[in-house]
C-alpha cells in the first residue's frame, strides 16, 4: 500500500499511543505502600473504609428487596466470582488495592450502603461503577456479601 | 545438543513455577495447557543456540515476553458488555483490564461492489475513569481487493465520580484511515453511500487526518440502558468543516435477576436493544440534507466462558445509505492485564 511521507503529526501519535499503552500498566503497578499490600492489611487501613460513610442517608436506609429471596446468596455469589472476585479475592478477604469484604466496616454496614457502593463505584481509588448491572443483579451481590459475616466468623 | 535439552527443561520449570505464582487461582489443567506451546517455543529458541553464551539478561527478557502471552489465558474474567456496536454508554472498561475485541461489518453497495470491513479493538482500563483503545481497519472489496485502511487511537473519560441522572463521558479520538475505510464505526457529516463506490486503487491514495470528539450521555434505569453520542469530527488534512453526527441506542438484558446456577443460555446473559445512527451536516450546512442514517437492532450474548458475541443486522433509513449492514464481533476481556504487565516489568508484587 502506499502511504505518504511520514508526518510529525502521525510521529507524535504513534509516540503518544506506545507511551500510553506501555506507562498506564505501569501507573497501575505503582508500588502502594505496606499497609495495603494486602487484604487483611487493607482492613487496618481505616480511610479504605471511610467511603462507606458517605453513601447519602436516603441509599443507606434502602431496605434489600432480595433479602428473603431464597436464591438470592447463590446468585450473589456465582455473580461475585464473576465480576468481583479478581479484585476482591475469591473469598472477599481483600487483595491489593481492592479491601477486604469480611472487615467489620464493610459487614456493619447497611445492605443499603453497600448498594449505593456497588452502583457509584469508588472512581478515585480503582473501583469501576457497577450500575450496568441489573439492580436485581445488584442487590444478590449485597445478599452475598452479608451471608459471609465478619472474618472471624469465615475463618471459623 | 544436551546441553540445549536441559536449558529447555530449565526454562519450562521456571515458566511453570512463575505461572503458579502469577495467578494462585488459575487451575493446574490450565497451566499444563499453557505450558505446551511455551516448551516448544523454547525449543525452537535452542535451536537457534540459546545457549549459556547468550546473556542471562536476554534470556529472562525472551522469558517475560513469552510469560505475558502465555498468562493472558489465566487473567481471563466474565464480562457484561453492551451490545452496541456503533453507541458508545457510560460504561468503561474495568482498570488494568484489556479486552481484545474482533468487528466485521457486511454491507450492500449500490451501483458498485458489496463489501465486508473489518477491525481489532484493544481496549485497556488505564483507570476507573479513563480507558484507551487502538483500532486497526481493514476492509475486503469484492471483486476488487484487501486492504488495510489505518488504525485509530481513542480514549474515553469519565467526567463525574458518582452516577447521576445522566452519566457524561468525554470521547476524543484521533484517526488516521484511508479514504477506502468502511468500517462505518461512526456516520457523520454528509457521508453518503455513494462515497464508498470509490475503487480501492483510487479511494486508498486519499489520506484522512481526523479529530474526533464524542459527547456520550447514558443512563441505566430498571435494566434499561438508554445512551446517546453527540458527534464533532474535524479533518485536520485541508480546510474541511467540522462535522457532526449522532448515536442513540436503548438496551436491556433478557433478564433483571441471575439464577444461581452457572449457564451460557442463563436470559441474564443475554442483552438486546436497538441503535439508531447518522449524520447531521456540517458546519456551513448543518442538518438532515444529503446525510446517511441506520436503524440496527442489536444483540450480546455475554458467555460464562469469558467470551461475548455480538450481532447487529441495520437498514438504511434514506436513499443515502447503504440498504443493509450486517455486523457481527467477537470480544474476549482479560482482567489484571495492567497489573501482570507491570509485575513482568518488576513494578507491584501482590
Amino acid at each position: 500500500m502506499t502511504w505518504g511521507p511520514i508526518k510529525p503529526a502521525f510521529v507524535l501519535v504513534i509516540s503518544m499511543t506506545l507511551v500510553c499503552v506501555l506507562v498506564s500498566p505501569l501507573v497501575l503497578a505503582i508500588p502502594v505502600s505496606a499497609e495495603t499490600k494486602t487484604g487483611a492489611s487493607s482492613k487496618k487501613d481505616s480511610s479504605v473504609y471511610a467511603v462507606l460513610t458517605k453513601a447519602p442517608k436516603k441509599a443507606v436506609a434502602r431496605r434489600n428487596p432480595m433479602e428473603k429471596d431464597p436464591d438470592a446468596k447463590a446468585a450473589g455469589a456465582k455473580l461475585f466470582g464473576m465480576h468481583c472476585a479478581e479484585c476482591h479475592g475469591e473469598m472477599a478477604e481483600g487483595q491489593g488495592k481492592a479491601p477486604s469484604l469480611l472487615a467489620d466496616e464493610v459487614q456493619q454496614s447497611t445492605p443499603g450502603t453497600l448498594f449505593w457502593i456497588l452502583t457509584n463505584g469508588v472512581v478515585r481509588r480503582g473501583m469501576p461503577v457497577w450500575s450496568k448491572l441489573p439492580e436485581p443483579q445488584r442487590w444478590q451481590i449485597v445478599t452475598y456479601l452479608k451471608s459471609l459475616g465478619p472474618l472471624e466468623k469465615a475463618l471459623q | 545438543m544436551l546441553v540445549k535439552i536441559t536449558l529447555s527443561c530449565d526454562w519450562v520449570a521456571t515458566t511453570r513455577t512463575a505461572l503458579l505464582s502469577m495467578t494462585n487461582f488459575a487451575s493446574c489443567e490450565s497451566v499444563a495447557s499453557t505450558i505446551g506451546p511455551i516448551q516448544l517455543d523454547s525449543i525452537q529458541l535452542d535451536s537457534i543456540q540459546l545457549d549459556s553464551i547468550r546473556p542471562r539478561v536476554q534470556r529472562s527478557f525472551l522469558l517475560r515476553c513469552l510469560l505475558a502471552f502465555a498468562g493472558l489465558a489465566a487473567f481471563a474474567a466474565h464480562a457484561q458488555e453492551s451490545p452496541y456496536i456503533v453507541t458508545y454508554d457510560h460504561y468503561l472498561e474495568e482498570p488494568g483490564s484489556l479486552e481484545v475485541e474482533y468487528f466485521s461489518t457486511f454491507g450492500t453497495q449500490r451501483h458498485s461492489n458489496d463489501f465486508h470491513a473489518f477491525w481489532a479493538e484493544f481496549e485497556y482500563g488505564a483507570t476507573a475513569w479513563w480507558t484507551t483503545e487502538l483500532y486497526f481497519d481493514g476492509q475486503t472489496t469484492f471483486n476488487d481487493s484487501t486492504i488495510f485502511t489505518g488504525f485509530r487511537w481513542e480514549n474515553r473519560f469519565r467526567l463525574l465520580q458518582l452516577e447521576h441522572f445522566i452519566n457524561p463521558v468525554l470521547y476524543i479520538e484521533y484517526e488516521q484511515t484511508s479514504g477506502a475505510d468502511k468500517i462505518l464505526k461512526e456516520v457523520e457529516g454528509h457521508d453518503v453511500e455513494s462515497d464508498y463506490a470509490v475503487p480501492n486503487s483510487i479511494a486508498r491514495k486519499e489520506h484522512d487526518h481526523e479529530l474526533e470528539s464524542k459527547l456520550l450521555l447514558s443512563k441505566t434505569f430498571k435494566g434499561w440502558n438508554v445512551a446517546e453520542n453527540t458527534i464533532a469530527t474535524k479533518n485536520l488534512t485541508g480546510g474541511n468543516p467540522w462535522e457532526f453526527g449522532y448515536a442513540i441506542g436503548a438496551s436491556r438484558p433478557l433478564a433483571l435477576k441471575a439464577l444461581p446456577n452457572q449457564c451460557n443460555f442463563c436470559p441474564e446473559n443475554f442483552v438486546a436493544g436497538v441503535e439508531m445512527y447518522g449524520g447531521l451536516g456540517d458546519r456551513y450546512s448543518f442538518g438532515l440534507h444529503e446525510t446517511s442514517h441506520y436503524l440496527a437492532a442489536v444483540a450480546a450474548w455475554n458467555l460464562p466462558s469469558d467470551w461475548t458475541l455480538r450481532l447487529s443486522p441495520g437498514f438504511g433509513l434514506n436513499d443515502n445509505s447503504h440498504r443493509f449492514l450486517l455486523r457481527w464481533g467477537v470480544s474476549r476481556e482479560f482482567s489484571g492485564f495492567g497489573s501482570a504487565v507491570g509485575r513482568l516489568l518488576g513494578g507491584r508484587k501482590q
